[in-house]
């Protein structure tokens, strides 16, 4: 890795770190906050490649497009979750399960990541299998209408892929 | 304000022991994990709720530290069912 | 004062309820796969809506110490990631190990 990437890894380790040692400790005297921030610089430059992986461009605007898209996310759990009672609930139990499988254009770990999780906490569908060379997801949906929101509209790759830049 | 958290913590004990009976006569071992995970983040919710029932806030701090082992314990778990063993 | 109270009643009771709903769930359905359905997604929420409505109880209560609202807020986001990621975990295990899902028309397992 290169010298900038390398300090731009330690630097955002180092305030993510400082930032938990505050809020979990409490106590804002001398003594805490300079052993804290000793420490935080420790573990900051021993291990800075776990968190950061530092090699695309344009993180803030990536940055600002995935805090739009949390609150369309939020609106899905609660619409997924009244969609499970109403399952439940029913004196006859309206579920009809089946395995699909589909290919995506998305590329990168993180998007993947998000994808996966997205999918799962959505209306009816969970993953089950991801594969990272050809895009490719298998996903057990619960009933024929949630599978087919994700296979036939494909909203929620279009979302993440606009998130991301399409990687 | 302190008998709604007193109903909140029956109601939640109660969703656990119906969990419970999955953990014991689920067929196969799946069920039973699946079942010991959701007790698991059950028993984070009921430990917030009890700090406040007992006018001490500060459990929240143990609620933390549960989840983060119950989320590791059950990743294990499933690594092993998966492979037959841990390290390879 | 009362304002709040209602507030936090709601949020508690819909919480408990969601939780209601998973548990029922995970008693009621026929098979491993849709009952991980159940349970993933029904306990994640309502767990997040209880400690919403107690960290909204803490803001009038205890109006000095402002450190606890955000570690709940933290515990929030952990259980929005981790459920999920624990509920794929096993499903894969179970997907690769041999289990097979359930048809419409076949009896419980």
């Amino acid at each position: 890795m290169r010298l900038g990437e390398r300090a731009f890894g330690i630097l955002l380790t180092f305030c993510i770190m400082a930032v938990f040692w505050v809020l979990l400790s409490g106590i804002f005297d001398t003594f805490h906050l300079i052993s804290g921030l000793v420490c935080c610089a420790i573990v900051a430059i021993i291990s800075h490649d776990l968190l950061v992986k530092g090699k695309s461009a344009k993180k803030l605007l990536k940055s600002l497009r995935l805090a739009i898209y949390i609150p369309w996310e939020l609106w899905q759990i609660v619409l997924a979750n009244i969609d499970v009672a109403y399952r439940v609930l029913h004196p006859r139990m309206p579920i009809d399960p089946l395995i699909i499988e589909f290919e995506t254009t998305l590329r990168g770990e993180f998007s993947l990541l998000t994808l996966a999780n997205s999918i799962t906490l959505t209306p009816g569908t969970i993953t089950i299998l991801v594969e990272p060379e050809r895009g490719k997801f298998w996903v057990h949906a619960i009933a024929k209408e949630p599978a087919d929101a994700l296979l036939v509209d494909q909203t929620m790759q279009r979302k993440v892929a606009h998130v991301f830049m399409e990687t | 304000m302190i008998t709604i958290f007193w109903v909140t913590i029956l109601l939640i004990a109660i969703t656990m022991g119906l969990s419970l009976y999955r953990a014991v006569a689920g067929p196969g071992v799946f069920n039973r994990v699946a079942a010991v995970n959701i007790i698991g983040t059950k028993t984070i919710v009921l430990l917030v709720v009890m700090g406040y029932y007992f006018e001490r806030p500060y459990f929240s701090d143990i609620a933390l530290l549960y989840a983060m082992i119950n989320f590791i314990g059950t990743l294990v778990f499933a690594k092993y069912l998966e492979r037959g063993e841990l390290w390879s | 004062m009362v304002i709040v109270n209602i507030v936090v009643t709601a949020l508690l009771g819909a919480g408990v309820f969601f939780t209601l709903v998973g548990s029922i769930g995970l008693l009621r359905f026929p098979d491993f796969y849709t009952r991980l359905h159940a349970t993933g997604k029904c306990d994640t929420l309502g767990g997040g809506l209880i400690i919403l409505g107690a960290m909204i109880y803490h803001f009038f209560q205890y109006p000095e110490t402002l450190l606890v609202p955000a570690k709940l807020a933290f515990l929030i986001l952990f259980i929005f990631i981790a459920n999920p990621t624990a509920t794929h975990a096993i499903m894969k295990a179970a997907y690769k190990t041999g289990v097979e899902p359930w048809r419409m028309g076949e009896e419980r397992r």
